[in-house]
């Protein structure tokens, strides 16, 4: 050994330790790997902490068959992950899927939404899409005190809900039990690519590994190109209100309005394309609190306890990338804006894969070589 | 337990606490008042049923959260104290009456959902 410098060895390394990142690793140090976790400190965006909470799986993949059958596939990998690491951690994250709803408000959303129910039915093929569309009579016998604005909602019986923040902890409990090494306020600066070989350096130290998965979030965009991969993802700004906590009073999830098992009932939700800027605005704010007052307008009872925004991590399609470099083989991509909704898929389908070295051909279409067809003249 | 300063202002402003009638200074919080009844606790929790009594004085803990003139959930830190108030024990989680529509809600168009899936 020269120096200082120290040079450890593992069998993967993932970039990111927000919710992608943690499932994967997780998921590779329950295989047998020995995993290194490198993650930014508080300068990163972290959109894991910022969340909302849904398993949520109704409206994902219109036009992308394929989105909804991973969603799916992650969906029914849930109890089994929340049982796993309720066992080994500890910690219960929640978990809930009882089905859910979205509302509409107004005849033209209730139409709208049982046209995109439809094409999901239809794209779906052998795989099936199980839906209904329910007037507002029906809604109002499941969710008392609905408003005048609902005209009917769409379910499907594969939704539900988590407590990410838990989810979090729980995947990073699990991960240093077993053996994991979790390397916090790093942020990757000096790359090295070969094929199956790694190498990270940071502030007198190195760390090399023949597996990398970049599970950087918005960071992914720079990062990839090192790797001899893509992936252009650009921030989506959403922001969420929360109530005090109130007794019991969904069933189930309504898509941007949930209510948690503590008590406090979630609004959101909202889209703005303004950068990397977390902060908020009171004119998406109050449309966020409108929508949830003219769905039940007790709501305006409730006094807004918290406020926040965070960043998506959104490709352009809005579909997830999952990739393997060609350039050099080992390395991997997955990025989403899912990653409540997903961890199940990270933690028990991805993170195999990685661990056996290539992506199921299930996961071609999810390649960001998609961005790459020239634009017609 | 707690006792007002030296050096307060005199105590002129009267509240009830659950049964006790309490005086504090002008301008002093409801969680003050609360401190002053002499409770143990103001609230139970309405995960585990623990019980809390005001602890930051800042806004931020949400410890001290109190049925205030008929309303649930106030963090009575950041309430002021005013003649005649009435401070309640909050027990768990507030209860919602579904039923119970504000007459006063202002009617506004309706904003348009998220373009892409929740």
């Amino acid at each position: 050994m020269r120096g200082a410098h120290r040079m450890a060895q593992f069998d993967a390394i993932v970039i990111g330790g927000g919710l992608v990142g943690a499932a994967i690793g997780y998921g590779l140090v329950r295989d047998g790997l020995k995993v290194a976790i490198v993650d930014e400190g508080d300068i990163a965006f972290r959109a894991s902490r910022g969340n909302f909470g849904l398993v949520w799986v109704q409206s994902k993949g219109l036009g992308a068959p394929h989105y909804q059958r991973w969603t799916r596939l992650s969906a029914e990998e849930w109890p089994a992950l929340a049982q796993e690491l309720g066992e080994r951690t500890g910690i219960s994250v929640g978990l809930e899927q009882p089905g859910g709803l979205q509302l509409c408000l107004g005849d033209e959303e209730l139409e709208k939404r049982r046209l995109m129910m439809e094409q999901m039915r239809r794209e779906s093929g052998n795989f099936g899409f199980e839906y209904r569309m329910m007037d507002r009579k029906e809604v109002a016998d499941i969710l008392p005190g609905v408003g005048p604005s609902v005209a009917g909602a769409s379910w499907t019986p594969y939704d539900g809900h988590a407590n990410s923040l838990k989810l979090l902890h729980a995947l990073h409990k699990g991960f240093g039990q077993r053996g994991g090494a979790y390397l916090p306020n790093r942020t990757v600066v000096d790359a090295q690519a070969a094929p199956h070989d790694f190498r990270l350096g940071f502030a007198g130290e190195t760390i090399a590994a023949p597996k990398v998965v970049l599970a950087a979030g918005l960071g992914n965009a720079k990062l990839a190109p090192l790797f001899g991969l893509s992936a252009p993802v650009r921030p989506q700004r959403g922001q969420i209100l929360v109530t005090e906590r109130t007794s019991r009073i969904w069933p189930l999830p309504l898509g941007s309005l949930r209510q948690t098992q503590e008590g406090t009932i979630m609004l959101g939700s909202s889209e703005e394309d303004v950068g990397f800027d977390t902060g908020q605005r009171p004119e998406i704010m109050r449309n966020i609190a409108r929508r949830a007052v003219l769905s039940f307008p007790w709501i305006a009872e409730l006094q807004i306890v918290r406020a926040w925004a965070a960043l998506r991590v959104m490709p352009p399609d809005g579909l997830p990338i999952y990739d393997e470099s060609a350039e050099f083989p080992g390395a991997f991509t997955a990025n989403c804006h899912s990653g409540v909704t997903l961890a199940g898929a990270h933690a028990n389908a991805f993170a195999p894969m990685v661990a056996a070295g290539a992506l199921d051909p299930m996961m071609a279409p999810f390649s960001a070589k998609r961005f790459d067809v020239p634009a017609a003249a | 337990m707690f006792r007002p300063r030296p050096d307060a202002p005199a105590a002129t402003i009267e509240v009830e606490v659950e049964d006790r009638t309490v005086r504090v200074p002008e301008g002093a919080s409801a969680a003050a008042a609360i401190l002053l009844a002499g409770l143990a606790s103001l609230r139970d929790t309405p995960v585990t049923g623990s019980a809390r009594a005001p602890y930051c004085m800042m806004g931020v803990c949400f410890d001290c959260l109190a049925e205030i003139d008929g309303v649930p959930n106030r963090q009575s830190c950041m309430v002021t104290a005013r003649p005649g108030m009435r401070i309640r024990r909050q027990r768990g989680s507030r209860e919602i009456d579904p039923h119970d529509r504000p007459e006063d809600l202002p009617s506004f168009p309706i904003p348009a959902p998220r373009s892409g899936g929740a």
